[in-house]
């Protein structure tokens, strides 16, 4: 099965992260940058599907230059190859336009599975996998917490809030995936080192044919007008028990969808 | 503080990342639980066999990754600074694999590729109750039997024992004196091989030692590692080797009591000032720092001889004594960094001072190690 797995370079989740004050994107320039977490759970299932049903586990990550890193970091879990969709005009770019310039990328990679996280920690918009399998005319199951590959049959179990949806699709199709499908592996030293051999081929605009204007700050259907700092956490509510208490922190909780 | 690391190649920093992320990851959440509770970490062993962490020094060919001491005893002190059973460990099985991959038939050598992968364990038993420091003493006997030795006896103080897949056996086949010993790879399911209770110690209380009786265990004559007789010259080319693994271990110990004490020490204010800012602990501060610094010094270079294929008994003698009895003397000052608090199990530093006194103890004591040092100094 020839899968590839969508990776995204973003700033590290655990560290302070912001917004640029002359664009209002994502500030990736001085942010620790890290494969999006949720993709590791994609290439890992990847790698299953491979050790199980045999074939071979693309990379392919839209980003610019500095994304290189966390490509290698990708590959040293065990991939073995990778595409990398580079130029200076895809900054900018909305999840539509991401979409177009991804899709015409597969377009050249023959892919019986698409796998991808279910969200990026950075965009966290959760709608690309099904921008994606809507523009190359493919079945998107999302949200996946299990898969289920039987020869060109795909059988997830989709999460949703109260429980989970059992969805198929036949080859080829985009799944995304939840951090409860899998355990990804730590990459081994042997991988590192074999991870700096393995071809990773670069694509820029002209070679996927879209044009600059249809993507980046140019292209995009939306963008942030302004942003600010998240508020610093106000004090919290003191309840003081003067016979209603009890009530007033039920009362509380059911405002804030606890219970 | 980040601890500036000069790498003899870009490979050697990327496995340094990759261990400093396993160390970060698997071992720091886990090892005051598990040593509170005296419990094995064997999946964290297999996770660094998996990457690749369990054959460093060993050639590619059978296994391993071919990296220098140098690198290799970094990797360990890493692990050490996180938690120090867990290096310890690696640095005993790393040692357990060296008879077979240096002096092994084709046959044993065979087993090279599980045993560096960390699918297969290894102990090595050498010491015994009534001695481990006179080990050319050892009474431990295998008489051969036909195909078979039977080997009967009792080592002490064996490393995973009751955990391990393979045991190195230093057993007497032949005469008084270190001529008359061999070294025997014993499988674990061997009948007769019976590891007992684990000892009740002080600290490394995950990765505690046992005694292994041997009661008429039939190892089978090709499991003899090199030739009769051969088995004391085994064990002392191992335990030179063996000495800077435990030299690193006391680095990274003492590593992370240093970065404790200091991170308190500028957190916590009195008479108005954090108190490292008062000259008496700042003191005490700098000439822990100073002592990591040379005791890391000092294991690099012996590792840089041997990695050279020059002679280095002397060096990784002197390396194990210094980083040692540094580390005991560091982490013991931590304690008092942090007073009160340094006494409570509420912080790690009293388990880091439990757990640095065997370091002194192991890997010959370092009564042993001023022997050797004291003796290359008579021969001039």
């Amino acid at each position: 099965m020839n899968i590839v797995v969508l990776v995204k370079q973003v700033p590290d989740s655990g560290a302070e992260r912001n917004l640029t004050s002359d664009d209002n994107t994502v500030d990736r320039g001085s942010a620790n940058n890290v494969i999006n977490e949720m993709d590791e759970y994609a290439i890992e299932e990847a790698l299953k599907i491979k050790e199980a049903h045999g074939g071979e586990v693309t990379i392919l990550t839209m980003g610019p230059d500095r994304a290189t890193e966390s490509i290698r970091k990708a590959l040293s879990m065990g991939p073995d190859a990778a595409v990398h969709v580079v130029d200076d005009a895809l900054a900018g770019s909305c999840a539509v336009a991401t979409s177009k310039v991804l899709a015409a990328a597969l377009g050249t990679l023959n892919a019986d599975l698409i796998l991808c996280g279910a969200e990026s920690t950075d965009g966290r918009v959760q709608v690309l996998p099904h921008m994606l399998a809507e523009r190359l005319g493919v079945a998107a199951l999302t949200g996946a917490r299990k898969l289920t590959v039987d020869g060109a049959s795909l059988t997830a179990e989709r999460q949703t809030e109260e429980g989970y949806e059992v969805v198929s699709a036949a080859t080829p199709a985009v799944v995304s995936v939840w951090d409860t499908i899998n355990e990804p592996r730590y990459p081994s030293f042997k991988g590192i080192m074999a991870a700096k051999k393995k071809p990773v081929r670069t694509l820029s605009l002209a070679d996927l044919g879209v044009s600059a204007d249809e993507v980046g700050f140019a292209g995009a259907t939306s963008a942030v007008v302004e942003h600010s700092k998240r508020p610093p956490r106000s004090a919290g509510t003191k309840i003081t028990d003067e016979g209603t208490a009890g009530t007033q922190l039920v009362e509380y909780l059911v405002t804030e969808k606890f219970v | 503080m980040t601890v500036e690391r000069l790498l003899p190649t870009d490979d050697a920093r990327d496995l340094l990342d990759l261990t400093t992320e396993l160390a970060d990851r698997e071992l720091a959440p886990k090892a005051a639980d598990c040593e509170a509770r005296g419990e094995f970490p064997r999946d964290v062993l297999r996770t660094l066999g998996r990457a690749g962490l369990l054959g460093l020094p060993y050639p590619e060919e059978c296994g391993g990754a071919a990296q220098p001491y140098e690198v290799y005893l970094q990797v360990i002190e890493i692990l050490a600074s996180r938690w120090l059973a867990i290096a310890e460990a690696v640095s005993v099985h790393t040692l357990s694999c060296f008879p077979v991959a240096a002096y092994g038939s084709e046959q044993q050598r065979k087993l090279l590729p599980d045993m560096l992968g960390g699918d297969l364990l290894g102990a090595y038993c050498l010491s015994e109750p009534q001695g481990g420091s006179d080990a050319a003493a050892l009474t431990t006997r295998a008489t051969r039997d036909g195909d078979d030795y039977v080997v009967s006896g009792t080592k002490a103080w064996i490393t995973h024992a009751g955990h391990a897949d393979f045991y190195n056996v230093f057993c007497r086949t032949g005469g008084p004196g270190p001529r008359g010993i061999s070294c025997l790879l014993a499988d674990a399911r061997t009948p007769g091989l019976e590891p007992q209770a684990p000892e009740r110690l002080m600290g490394l209380r995950s990765s505690a030692p046992a005694q292994v009786a041997f009661d008429d265990a039939r190892v089978p004559a090709d499991r003899l590692v090199g030739a009769e007789g051969q088995g004391f010259a085994i064990a002392m080319a191992a335990l030179d080797g063996g000495r800077l693994g435990i030299a690193a271990c006391a680095v990274g110990l003492a590593q992370a009591a240093l970065d404790y004490a200091v991170a308190y020490a500028r957190e916590r204010r009195q008479f108005g000032a954090p108190i490292i800012d008062h000259q008496g602990l700042g003191f005490l501060l700098a000439d822990m720092a100073t002592q990591v610094s040379a005791a890391r010094a000092l294991y690099l270079s012996a590792a840089r001889l041997r990695d050279a294929g020059r002679p280095y008994a002397t060096q990784a003698a002197q390396a194990k004594l210094f980083a040692t009895d540094a580390a005991m003397r560091v982490t013991t000052d931590a304690v008092q960094v942090l007073g009160g608090y340094g006494y409570s199990a509420d912080h790690p530093v009293e388990r880091y001072m439990r757990e640095a006194k065997v370091l002194q103890i192991v890997e010959g004591t370092n009564q042993i190690q001023r022997l050797v040092i004291s003796r290359a100094l008579a021969r001039g």
